[in-house]
């Protein structure tokens, strides 16, 4: 028994080696690794590297709205705060955002997902008419009754953003745990009489992981520049939060006098997204054998 | 994907193409540089690889053969062999990248096949040369009608209207035993064995003088197969046109082909006319695929398959490519390329067991 | 056909009736009072309770829902508590606005995308697919609003050449239209190169060839007519979010549309607006989403068989 254990550990391992040999090889995934590292790195240690009172939220007016330099690489806002401490410490809240939203559409989305797509029948039909009226519904809209309804603070975005993550990760769950459930080894298990929640777990969800860590990986992104969007309109985190929306928000009424306001936020937001989008990108290729290059 | 590079045209071939506005003026033409030569196919070192970052694999290597007008040739061996590839370099339709003819003389109906621009093989291929492929199932465009299908060979080589191109691809569904009035139906619509005959016509559309059917009835049922080969020996004959028939099937080269040309990993190991290759048989090869079909005669004997598989044609061993599953193999077969032996005008083997004057393989001759 | 039609109108009525509950339901929840939206801050306790009592606003939830839904039925869609007009005018208002940005930003996404990605996916491997794929790859990771106010800079305030806001006349619908669409665009690139890789293996493309087509008609005739499917699919989903209020956009450049104006009707608590207006848009993207349908059975006689079946 030990040995079948055994065996079993390690054959997942070699997989976990191989997936990650081949996302080696991938160098924009390697890049983009390298740099969500640095970024993970920032969040983590932002109170360290800056004084949250001091270079975030303290004005000096003497120096508003100074374009880059030295001093400033990212230029002043418009109460004299350095935009590369505010846009660097807005690190945080967009890559919190953006993990924990996903993580949680994950944990509550592909359990329905995997039920509905291997009970089938009029379970399936009922969860997936729920799915799809919560989709009809823009999500963004969503997403802003339901900030409306919670208040506005960075807690509930997370909790609103989870919510509009749900209805994408049951599909993508749903629908490969479909194609899996009709291969013959679920048959066979079936066959020796193994509980469907056993089944579930050991058999078809490792099978259907790929996809969806896939899709996840890439709604983080999403996950972002939705947060960054409501908070652009007000009703993302509470001022004076230095998240990158927020920041851009604030730029708006300085397009004039101050377009490096309005640049670096928005080139954060889409840097960081895309360097997610590299290792989701070098995830899909590395974990699927047959990916046309 | 395929992607030809242009290479500068033979001054006779310019001839051929040089009113190429004029769509009956080169079928004219075509058909006067045909008349102008002997053999409908005229192929000589053909060597065709593909290359890919990882290895080269050799899918035919050093091939000559001939095809003399209005005969059918039947080419055999196994899956892998290099048929398909062998044919469709005939066509100059091998998909480069990865494909390349990488040496060769390639002529159909007098032309340098290799020499052609895009636009001129454009001109002859349908006209001159057709193909007929393997999975009907596939080789079929899903959301165009089987009328409209047939109807565009006939539009690509012939100054008409649309209208009188229906007409003629009518007449080709009623040829090969469709109801015209089925024309405006779409491929999904129809079984494998009439989607086979919707490829027939296609092929045939333009009355071409050299067809190439390759394996045109592996995907389908036997009951069909008899009517579909039937159906296109038929017409080949009323055309009065030249075939080359892939198969792996013995029995329908029996059937329908007057010589046969035996492939084994990219190599033409016996090349020869029906009679010669069925009752003189004279390769270790050869003798092995007629071995393998169970005799209806000798209920109780036991099959003999060929021991082993084909080897990877990106790492083919140095000397004869059959010596590691033949019986005969001496060190010299293992060594160096086979020697070519001719027993008679038409009939060539690549075996170097023959260096040896007194040696036979255990088949028997039938008179 | 006809029958397949009619079976999807008739599946639209139980969508809008859940998608109508939803919101309302969640909209009760919304902290702001509609009696103070309607009467604004300066009125006195009795004056809102007396509001309150008038409009049925203390009734419990499933009886104002109900007599809301009875009022869709007879074609009353409400009236808004913030300014007194009916809904249904605030939204034929409004959605016409919307509607012109949609299909201006569908088009430019569609102009763009197809050539690029049927471009990437004949040129695989090349550069050009290096450089086509390197755009949509940026074009996915750039906020849409972020992409607006670069716009307007570039655009509105350094070259003076557009306007910055407004909705009057075709150059204030360009850079809305560009803003929306290039996010679109990227996604759209993308879908139709991966549709036409898989169409170009195909093995009919080999028979063509073998007739003496051209390579550019068996792109464009036999290979992109295969790889439609999924690429229409694709534009319907972005049409039908388009349609859903591009909220962002609609706030960088003051567009007057249905998005904005429902954020703002949200947070006063304005649910006959909301629901109304949510209910309206349900109706509209579930007739974009049929016509994407009713468009595959013309694209592919395949599924055109299917639906005859069903």
């Amino acid at each position: 028994m030990k040995k079948n254990q055994d065996a079993a550990i390690s054959v997942k391992e070699n997989r976990a080696l191989e997936v990650w040999r081949q996302f080696r090889r991938n160098k924009g995934a390697m890049i983009g690794l390298a740099l969500l590292i640095v970024l993970v790195l920032v969040a983590v240690f932002a109170d360290v590297i800056w004084d949250y009172e001091n270079d975030i939220i303290q004005m000096q007016i003497g120096n508003r709205l100074a374009p880059p330099s030295w001093e400033h690489p990212f230029g002043t806002d418009n109460y004299g705060r350095d935009m590369l401490a505010r846009i660097g410490y807005g690190t945080r809240y967009s890559l919190l955002i953006g993990f924990v939203s996903v993580l949680i559409g994950t944990v509550i989305g592909v359990p329905i997902g995997a039920i509905s797509g291997y009970v089938g029948g009029k379970v399936d039909n009922v969860i997936m008419r729920i799915v799809d009226t919560f989709t009809i519904i823009p999500s963004l809209l969503m997403t802003i009754i339901l900030v409306s309804v919670l208040g506005t603070n960075l807690f509930n975005l997370m909790i609103a953003l989870s919510i509009s993550t749900i209805p994408v990760m049951t599909r993508i769950t749903r629908a490969s745990v479909m194609v899996v459930r009709n291969n013959d080894y679920i048959e066979s298990a079936r066959a020796i009489g193994a509980p469907t929640g056993l089944i579930l777990l050991k058999h078809v969800l490792p099978n259907c992981f790929s996809p969806i860590l896939v899709q996840a990986t890439l709604r983080v992104g999403s996950s972002i520049i939705s947060a960054a969007g409501l908070s652009y309109i007000g009703l993302g985190v509470p001022l004076p939060t230095p998240e990158w929306g927020a920041l851009l928000s604030a730029s708006k009424s300085f397009i004039i006098k101050a377009q490096h306001m309005c640049l670096f936020p928005g080139l954060a937001i889409m840097i960081t997204v895309m360097v997610i989008n590299l290792v989701g990108d070098g995830l899909r290729g590395a974990l699927d054998p047959k990916l046309k290059r | 994907m395929a992607r030809w590079t242009p290479s500068s045209s033979d001054k006779e071939e310019q001839s051929v193409f040089k009113h190429k506005q004029n769509r009956q003026r080169i079928v004219q033409a075509l058909e006067e540089k045909r008349a102008s030569t002997s053999n409908a196919v005229f192929v000589e070192h053909l060597t065709v690889q593909y290359v890919t970052s990882k290895e080269t694999v050799a899918a035919v290597n050093d091939i000559s053969f001939t095809l003399p007008k209005k005969r059918t040739l039947g080419v055999v061996g196994e899956t892998g062999a290099g048929k398909t590839t062998a044919m469709l370099s005939l066509m100059n339709m091998v998909p480069d990248p990865p494909g390349r003819i990488v040496s060769g003389d390639i002529q159909v109906g007098g032309l340098d096949m290799r020499s052609l621009s895009p636009s001129e093989l454009q001109c002859v291929r349908g006209q001159e040369i057709a193909m007929i492929f393997q999975d009907p199932m596939t080789s079929l465009n899903p959301v165009v009608t089987v009328g409209e299908q047939i109807a565009e060979s006939v539009l690509l080589h012939q100054d008409i209207s649309k209208q009188a191109a229906m007409v003629q691809a009518k007449a080709m569904l009623a040829k090969v035993g469709i109801d015209p009035d089925r024309a405006g139906e779409y491929p999904h619509q129809f079984s494998g064995g009439m989607r086979q005959r919707v490829g027939i016509a296609i092929a045939l559309a333009c009355k071409p003088s050299v067809l190439i059917a390759d394996e045109p009835t592996s995907a389908l049922d036997v009951t069909i197969q008899a009517q579909i080969l039937h159906l296109m020996r038929e017409l080949k004959e009323e055309n009065g046109a030249s075939m080359i028939l892939i198969t792996h099937d013995l029995g329908v080269v029996a059937e329908l082909c007057d010589d046969v040309a035996v492939m084994y990993a990219g190599h033409i190991v016996e090349y020869g006319m029906l009679e010669e290759v069925f009752n003189h048989t004279r390769h270790p090869y050869t003798e092995g695929l007629f071995n393998s079909l169970p005799n209806i005669r000798n209920r109780v004997a036991l099959l003999q398959p060929i021991p082993g598989l084909m080897p990877d044609p990106s790492k083919l061993p140095r000397g004869c490519a059959f010596a590691p599953r033949c019986s005969y193999a001496t060190d010299a077969c293992r060594e160096q390329a086979p020697d070519v032996h001719h027993f008679s005008d038409t009939h060539t083997v690549a075996c170097t067991a023959y260096r040896d004057a007194s040696f036979a393989i255990k088949r028997r001759d039938i008179e | 056909m006809l029958k397949y039609i009619l079976k999807r109108i008739l599946t639209i009525i139980p969508v809008v009736i859940a998608v109508s509950f939803i919101v309302f339901f969640i909209m009760d929840f919304v902290p702001t009072d509609p009696a103070v939206t309607a009467l604004g801050d300066g009125a006195t306790e009795e004056q809102l309770n007396y509001y309150r009592e008038t409009h049925g606003l203390n009734d419990p939830l499933i009886v104002r829902y109900a007599r809301y839904m009875a009022g869709i039925f007879r074609g009353d869609l409400g009236t808004s508590y913030a300014n007194q007009l009916p809904v249904w005018d605030l939204f034929f208002d409004k959605f016409p606005n919307t509607l012109r940005l949609a299909l201006a930003s569908v088009v430019v996404t569609v102009l763009l995308s197809l050539p690029l990605g049927i471009l990437a996916a004949v040129k695989e491997n090349t550069w050009v697919d290096t450089v086509c794929s390197t755009l949509s790859f940026v074009g996915l990771a750039m906020p849409n609003f972020w992409l607006g106010l670069l716009l307007i800079m570039l655009f509105a305030v350094n070259l003076h050449w557009l306007p910055s806001t407004g909705a009057a006349g075709f150059s204030s619908l360009i850079l809305p239209a560009i803003t929306c669409g290039t996010g679109n665009m990227a996604a759209l690139t993308r879908i139709t190169r991966s549709s036409m890789l898989d169409v170009l293996r195909q093995d009919y493309l080999r028979t063509a060839r073998s007739k003496g087509q051209s390579e550019r008609t068996i792109i464009f005739r036999h290979a992109f007519r295969n790889a439609q499917i999924p690429v229409v699919t694709q534009i319907g989903i972005q049409m039908s979010t388009l349609i859903g209020g591009a909220v962002l956009t609609e706030r960088v450049f003051a567009w007057p549309g249905v998005g904005a104006f429902m954020v703002d009707s949200i947070q006063k608590s304005d649910f006959e607006v909301v629901t109304g207006f949510v209910i309206m848009l349900a109706i509209f993207v579930s007739l974009v989403l049929l016509l994407v349908d009713v468009l595959y059975a013309f694209l592919d006689p395949r599924i055109k068989a299917q639906y005859s079946r069903n």
